[in-house]
Parts: C-alpha cells; sequence; structure tokens
C-alpha cells in the first residue's frame, strides 16, 4: 500500500481501532464516519476485542506484485465478536486446520514492505485462538 | 424522456491485439457500428474504459477517440464505472439521447489490457475493490470472488464440480461466436484438473482478460426507420451501486446492487424475470454468475447452481446465458464488457445470432457488474416488430 495510505490508517491497523455510532450504537470496522445503518455521524472511537470467526478462507496462489513473495498465503473474511465483516490475511495456521466458524484473534504483523530501502507496512491478521472463545448466549 | 433506439452495432474479436494500437482499436468498432446504423456523423461519444491511465499511459479517450475517427468538437468523455465502464457509458448515452440534449450518440468500449505484464494486470484490475482496507490486506481481485464462492459452498452445501456446467456452456456457445476470444470446448475432467488461482477458484472459473472494442449507436426511436441499421428499443437502463468491499455489504452473498438495479429495470419495462428470454449476465467468475442469476430473480437464493445443473443455461433452455460465449469464453475486455453484452443481444433480438440464436427472443437483458457488486447497470432490450 502507498505510504501515505500507511501513516493514515496506522491506528486502525495496528489497534483495530473503528468507531462506534452515537444514536444506534452499531460498531463500524473500517471506521466510515457516517453510520451505515442510521446515517448519523459516527465518529467516536472504538476498540475492537480483536475476537471473531472465519466467515469464508482462500488460499493465494496469484497474487498482485506486492504480495508475491509470500505466496503461497491464506486470506479471509473474519466476522469480528462485535459484528463487522473484516477482510484479512490468516497466519500461523495449518491448510487442514482451515475451516469456516474457526475461531481466531487479531494479532500484529508484517503486511508487506515498499521496496528494500522503504517502509515496513504492519497490521492487523488473524490465527486460531490460542484462549477458548465462550460464544454469546 | 423520450424512447431510444440502438441503430447500429459493430465489435472488434476479442483477443491479444499486439499489433493493433488503442485508438486503432476503437476506430475498428466505431467505424463498424456507424456503418451499420448508416450514419456519418454524431452528437456525442461516451467511452467506457476502466484500465487506459494504468495500462496504456492514457486517459482523455473521449476527446482522442472522437477526434481519431473524424468527429473532431462533438461532446465526448470517457465514463468509468471499474468493469461496468461499458454498460455505464451506454446508460450515459441513453439519457443524453432520452432527454433531448442529443439526436446520435455513439457509445464505444474499449480496452486493451494485453499490452502489459501479468502481474501489473492483477495489480489493475484491484483497483476495482476496496484499495485501503481489501487490496491492501494482500486480497487480489479474484480472491475476493473466491471468498464469495467458498462461504456459497459452505451454506449451501455445493461442490466445486456443480459450477462446471457455467463455463462449459458458455465456451460451447463461443465456438460459433466469431469474435470469442477462445474457440474450444470445456469438458468436465478439464475443469477438475485445471489450475488453481485463489483456491477455490481455478483457471477455468475465470473469464480471461483480452483486448477489445464494441460499439451501438443510439437515436430517438420515433426516427430510428430514417436509418439504415435494424432498429432495437432500449425499454430498461438502471444502475445500482452498493459497498465496494464484500466486507461492508449487508450481506456477502447476496448482490444488492444487482437486485436493485434488476429491479428498477423491470419497473421501467414492466416486465418480470419470467418474461426475460435470454440474459447476458457478468459471468467474470463462475460465482459471479450464480449470485447474477439469483439477484436478478431468475432463482431463489441458494438455487442458482441448480437452473445449470438442470440444462436451463444453453441456447434452448429457459434461462439462455452466456450465449455468445460471455465473459468466460467471449472475453472479458473489462471497460468494453458491457458494449460486448449490449451489442449480442442486439444481435439476438434482431435474429442474427445465427448458429447460436434464442428462437423467439423478444426481450433480452444485459447486466454488467463494476468490482465484486459495487456498480450494476442492467439494460433490457426488445425485438423489433
Amino acid at each position: 500500500m502507498p505510504t501515505p495510505l500507511y501513516w493514515q490508517s496506522k491506528a486502525n491497523r495496528y489497534n483495530l481501532v473503528g468507531e462506534i455510532c452515537d444514536r444506534c450504537g452499531t460498531r463500524l470496522f473500517p471506521p466510515r464516519d457516517v453510520c451505515p445503518e442510521c446515517e448519523a455521524p459516527a465518529k467516536t472511537p472504538f476498540v475492537f476485542s480483536g475476537r471473531g470467526k472465519v466467515y469464508s478462507y482462500a488460499i493465494t496462489y496469484n497474487a498482485p506484485i506486492a504480495f508475491e513473495e509470500y505466496i503461497p498465503y491464506v486470506v479471509a473474511l473474519v466476522k469480528l465478536e462485535e459484528g463487522p465483516l473484516i477482510s484479512a490475511q490468516l497466519t500461523d495456521v495449518e491448510p487442514e486446520n482451515l475451516q469456516i466458524g474457526l475461531p481466531v484473534e487479531m494479532v500484529t504483523r508484517k503486511l508487506q514492505e515498499s521496496g528494500d530501502a522503504g517502509v515496513i507496512m504492519y497490521g492487523y491478521k488473524f490465527r486460531p485462538s490460542l484462549h477458548r472463545q465462550v460464544s454469546p448466549g | 424522456m423520450r424512447d431510444v433506439s440502438i441503430i447500429g452495432i459493430g465489435q472488434t474479436k476479442v483477443g491479444e491485439h499486439w499489433d493493433i494500437s488503442l485508438r486503432h482499436l476503437a476506430l475498428e468498432a466505431l467505424q463498424a457500428a456507424m456503418a451499420d446504423a448508416g450514419v456519418a456523423q454524431a452528437d456525442t461519444l461516451y467511452v467506457g474504459n476502466m484500465l487506459s491511465g494504468e495500462l496504456n499511459g492514457q486517459e482523455h479517450l473521449g476527446a482522442l477517440i472522437a477526434d481519431f475517427a473524424g468527429l473532431r468538437g462533438i461532446e465526448a468523455m470517457k465514463v468509468e464505472a471499474a468493469c461496468a465502464s461499458g454498460a455505464a457509458a451506454l446508460r450515459l448515452g441513453y439519457i443524453c439521447v432520452a432527454s433531448g440534449a442529443a439526436q446520435i450518440a455513439i457509445v464505444l468500449g474499449i480496452e486493451k489490457m494485453t499490452d502489459a505484464w501479468g502481474s501489473d494486470v492483477t495489480g489493475a484490475l484491484a483497483l476495482a475493490a476496496d484499495g485501503d482496507y481489501e487490496v491492501a490486506q494482500g486480497l487480489s481481485f479474484v480472491a475476493i470472488n473466491a471468498l464469495l464462492m467458498r462461504r456459497y459452498m459452505h451454506e449451501y452445501a455445493v461442490k466445486h464440480m456443480d459450477f462446471a456446467p457455467f463455463s462449459i456452456n458458455a465456451h460451447e456457445n463461443a465456438m460459433t461466436n466469431p469474435y470469442a476470444r477462445f474457440h474450444m470446448k470445456i469438458t468436465s475432467e478439464r475443469f477438475e484438473r485445471a489450475r488453481m488461482i485463489v483456491d477455490p477458484i481455478n483457471l477455468l472459473d475465470s473469464s480471461p482478460i483480452g483486448d477489445g472494442a464494441a460499439a451501438a449507436v443510439l437515436v430517438p426511436a420515433e426516427a430510428a426507420r430514417a436509418f439504415s441499421g435494424v432498429p432495437v428499443r432500449i425499454v430498461a437502463s438502471a444502475v445500482g451501486t452498493d459497498t465496494l468491499a464484500v466486507h461492508d455489504r449487508r450481506d456477502p452473498l447476496a448482490l444488492d446492487g444487482a437486485a436493485l438495479s434488476a429491479r428498477r429495470a423491470y419497473e421501467q419495462a414492466g416486465v418480470g424475470s419470467e418474461d426475460i428470454d435470454l440474459f447476458e449476465l457478468h459471468d467474470a467468475f463462475s460465482i459471479m454468475a450464480v449470485l447474477s442469476l439469483e439477484a436478478a430473480g431468475f432463482a431463489d437464493r441458494g438455487q442458482g447452481l441448480r437452473l445449470a445443473m438442470e440444462g436451463e443455461i444453453g441456447i434452448k433452455g429457459r434461462v439462455p446465458i452466456s450465449t455468445m460465449g460471455g465473459l468466460k469464453a467471449r472475453g472479458h475486455p473489462v471497460g468494453a464488457t458491457g458494449v460486448y453484452q449490449i451489442v449480442e443481444v442486439v444481435q439476438q433480438l434482431r435474429g442474427l445470432a445465427g448458429h447460436n440464436q434464442v428462437e423467439n427472443a423478444r426481450l433480452g437483458m444485459a447486466q454488467n457488474i463494476g468490482g465484486s457488486g459495487a456498480t450494476v447497470v442492467t439494460h433490457i432490450l426488445e425485438a423489433p416488430e
């Protein structure tokens, strides 16, 4: 990702900081400032727990140039326990253990490097939970 | 708003046109359409294209192609809506003529993708997705569709092989379309053995890139008979949008943008899905064909594959799709595809589809999707009396 974008979104990427809508309480990640549920302004920061479950996954064998060196890698849609769906890589997981519904937790990992002498970009990935998750209700 | 008819169509073969430049390829389709229509001039030119800046080092295609085609001075603009650019250009051409702002509008879709390195094209196609929160995380455009496919397989307990009929049907139809990129059949065995790109999507689930240009000439329906081309009336033109990122969707497997676009189109034409005789859908990937059928009401949720398994998507089926090869076998020069779909529906409704003719085709629907469903443009066309 371009370096300016990286700087603009550091808080989101390192700490999974999104927003909560003050009117309807919807938790939003990524942050977007206008609540998609009720259209009210939604700028109050909300820190997500990082816990979620795999909603879908896919194994990448052909990637954009910036990610070619990491092939094969796993991408996923993760349903965070607070509600939102998020796109991210899965890490520290064996292919035979991949399944929809797998409980995962967020970790901060290297995403990519912008060249040999450039910025190393970190962000969120998800690994199988090392702690037992308690399902709500 | 007055009625609008298409009176001329033109297209180039989809292929790797390494010896033809962008402006020459555009001209070929444009001149074919103008000759078919019997027009030597126009008031407006809208050019649908997604990647000319990124892959060809050229933006500003409206003025460029207008001048190159001998139409210097007319109103001309490039229109971009990712892979829906072609149909988006048609939408604007339609509004132009329907509103009275123009008497003759030309719509052109053009894309030249094969002059670039494959990895550059992969990166460019990702521009249709959410750059900050999908692509930056390492998701390619294929990956986004692969996530949808695996979720669909999980929710509806279907297997990867169940998607094969879409590719088999598309390739079968392309055999008798001289403009198609591919002229080879696909068997179940080949589908099963094809190389994985992003598991579960393999090579034969995915439409090929290519170079191509297609064009159409639009005039008011009341004036159509004055021109040489057999007129086909546009009875619906509608757009729906949705979130770019799949993770922001209300329901990832429901293409809300496509459902909105189709519903608006049906309302305009006063018809339902049961009245549509052929559906040129956006089969960029086999999963997208399935979701499109469901979103447009041709199958209930989770039943899209059943249509294919029961043989209903072929030329003689209840819902013929990809009748000239679709994106899968005719090819997918991304910004041009939407206009190819329209050209093919016009061929069908004029009764000039040859071996691929859908019998008694009266209403044809074309739906062009940008990204993974964020912009959807639907047109319904009606055969001449």
